[in-house]
């Protein structure tokens, strides 16, 4: 069972992966313009609705589907940006910390304390307030949240890697401090680093969407699944299908990315269990 | 220890402080903190009235000791918004709603997540485990916001059994917490389970059987007690995702705290109100850290003599 699970995790994640890339491109509809004629078109199973707009429409008249499939795109893009920025600012940090030892190490650890002890939402809140929704913003704000959990996890890579015999042994032969980094130290530490940022990938994608949600997120009229759910709140009673679709979405992508997460972790990581949040 | 306590009050101080700076520099740095601080119907006097409050003819420093001084005093300055209520006093009325809630929540959440781990653990590998591990899956993978909106339509709208929003009765407190409690229901789950597993398997567990313990008491006695330290490593973790869980879910259901008072300071702009928001929800994080590391010095001796 598990096993079965593993699998459709992965087949649901390429599918994402897939929509996001060329999705796009295989359907006729704009998804940031909509027709007035067909404004809160249901889904084609219910009366009224037709085979033009699958998922039907929201209250602009554009398409449900066509906005979704856009909307996996910003989704995947704001994860690979993000996981890029802090996962290699955050493993330069940690293993540079735990490399080097000493003071340097107690005070970078610190501020990797201080910088998980802070309410980040809010301070994305508050960078939203001030200066706008905007991709550039969403990117940073959520990278400011993850840094510390790479800094943490490779600081304490590079420590246990450190003091084997082979690092001594290349030191002694005279390697470079970065070819140590680089050829022994780093190659140790990307096991746990794909498991951390794979669990990451559906934390950024609720943040993403809390945010989008709040309206300090993606600006609109992009349509990232937060601000989607977010346009159909207030009318749930009339018109479900503009809050629930981009819900399962996220639902489906986040559980996906779990069930790889918590594989992974087992096999390549055990000590990782239960760490990252 | 009390090298320890000091070492942990200062850090929470300094955490305090660079975010007092943090919310200073995103106010003063970027665009115009005149602007930012006024409603738009402010005069001309209002103006000049805030620039010699603010010292902001004055060098950067000056105008940052002058904004903690405030502070320090409980003075964040007035909303923007019609009423003109004291930022402070605005944020202080709505805490009550919000601890409440946020207290609700945990207790939902500590013992439905405490049993269900047990529960879990202690019938491995049978579908009620399965059943859990499920449960726990979703729960940490549903999104707040919407988990909140489909509650409110098959509950109060269909079903017509609870209130769509507000705040008042017993009845309101119940979709709120189910929502904000669910993702850190999933992580109590997962952690006692897994914390069970590993006490059912260790050697003291073994002990008691082979003396034979009953099982109720191995279970209870032994296995429970040992596996519930983690989640209180975590309190601090799962304190920290209501308070931020609760901007998104009292949005959501109309609830009269500090999360949605955020919200809406944010969408009318009313800065003054934001920064204290951010600064009062900052101090009751380190406060609810502070006192998880103390209560962790209190229940795990080995804690006390370690770094």
């Amino acid at each position: 069972m598990q096993k079965y699970s593993f699998y459709a995790a992965i087949g649901l994640l390429i599918l994402f992966v897939l929509t996001a890339l060329v999705g796009p491109y295989l359907i006729e509809h704009d998804p940031l313009r909509g027709s007035l004629r067909a404004r809160l078109d249901p889904p084609f199973w219910i009366e009224g609705g037709s085979i033009e707009h699958i998922l039907g429409t929201d209250r602009l008249g554009r398409d449900m589907l066509a906005r979704l499939v856009q909307g996996a795109r910003i989704s995947l893009a704001v994860c690979v940006v993000v996981i890029g920025i802090a996962g290699s600012i955050g493993t330069a940090i940690g293993t540079f910390s735990g490399y080097v030892g000493g003071w340097v190490d107690r005070l970078l650890m610190r501020i990797v304390d201080l910088a998980l002890s802070l309410p980040v939402i809010l301070l994305a809140l508050l960078i939203g307030a001030i200066s706008g929704p905007s991709f550039a913003n969403i990117v940073i704000v959520i990278s400011l949240v993850l840094w510390s959990q790479y800094a943490r996890m490779s600081r304490g890579e590079a420590l246990r890697v450190k003091n084997e015999d082979y690092v001594a042994l290349a030191r002694t032969s005279g390697l470079g401090h970065g070819m140590i980094i680089f050829r022994h130290i780093l190659p140790n530490i990307a096991p746990s680093l794909i498991v951390v940022a794979t669990l990451q990938v559906g934390v950024v994608i609720v943040l993403e969407a809390s945010l989008s949600f709040l309206g300090v997120g993606v600006p609109p009229p992009n349509p990232s699944w937060g601000s989607m759910v977010a346009d159909g709140r207030g009318l749930v009673v009339t018109a479900w299908w503009i809050s629930l679709f981009p819900g399962i979405a996220i639902l489906l992508v986040v559980m996906a990315v779990n069930i790889v997460g918590d594989a992974l972790t087992d096999r390549i990581n055990p000590a990782l269990r239960g760490r990252t949040a | 220890m009390l090298r320890q306590i000091t070492g942990r009050l200062i850090e929470a101080f300094a955490a305090l402080l660079l975010m007092s700076l943090v919310i200073f520099l995103l106010s003063r740095v970027t665009g115009d903190p005149v602007a930012l601080l006024l409603s738009d119907s402010a005069t001309e006097a209002d103006r000049q009235m805030l620039i010699e409050q603010l010292h902001l003819d004055q060098p950067m420093w000056r105008q940052y000791l002058s904004f903690v001084g405030n502070a320090l005093q409980g003075d964040f300055g007035q909303s923007v918004n019609a009423g003109r209520q004291d930022a402070l006093d605005l944020v202080m009325s709505r805490l009550p709603a919000s601890i409440s809630l946020a207290a609700v929540a945990l207790a939902f959440t500590l013992v439905v997540g405490i049993a269900m781990g047990v529960v879990a653990a202690v019938t491995r590998g049978s579908w009620i485990d399965v059943l859990v591990r499920v449960i726990a899956l979703l729960g940490q993978s549903v999104p707040s916001f919407w988990l909140g909106i489909v509650l409110i339509y098959i509950v109060s709208v269909k079903w017509g059994l609870l209130p769509t929003s507000g705040y008042g009765t017993w009845q309101h407190y119940i979709l709120p917490a189910l929502t904000l409690g669910t993702f850190t229901l999933a992580a109590v789950t997962r952690l006692v389970r897994a914390s069970m597993l590993d006490a059912l398997g260790s050697e003291y567990v073994k002990l008691a059987r082979v003396k034979g313990v009953s099982e109720a008491t191995v279970i209870f006695k032994h296995a429970l007690s040992n596996s519930l330290i983690p989640v209180v490593t975590f309190m601090g973790a799962f304190f920290a995702t209501m308070i931020t869980g609760a901007v998104v879910v009292e949005t959501v259901f109309a609830w009269p705290g500090i999360g949605r008072l955020a919200y809406e300071s944010i969408v009318s702009r009313d800065f003054p109100v934001i920064q204290t928001v951010v600064l009062v929800i900052t101090a009751m994080f380190i406060l609810a850290n502070f006192a998880v590391d103390m209560l962790y010095l209190a229940i795990d001796p080995r804690m006390r003599d370690a770094g």
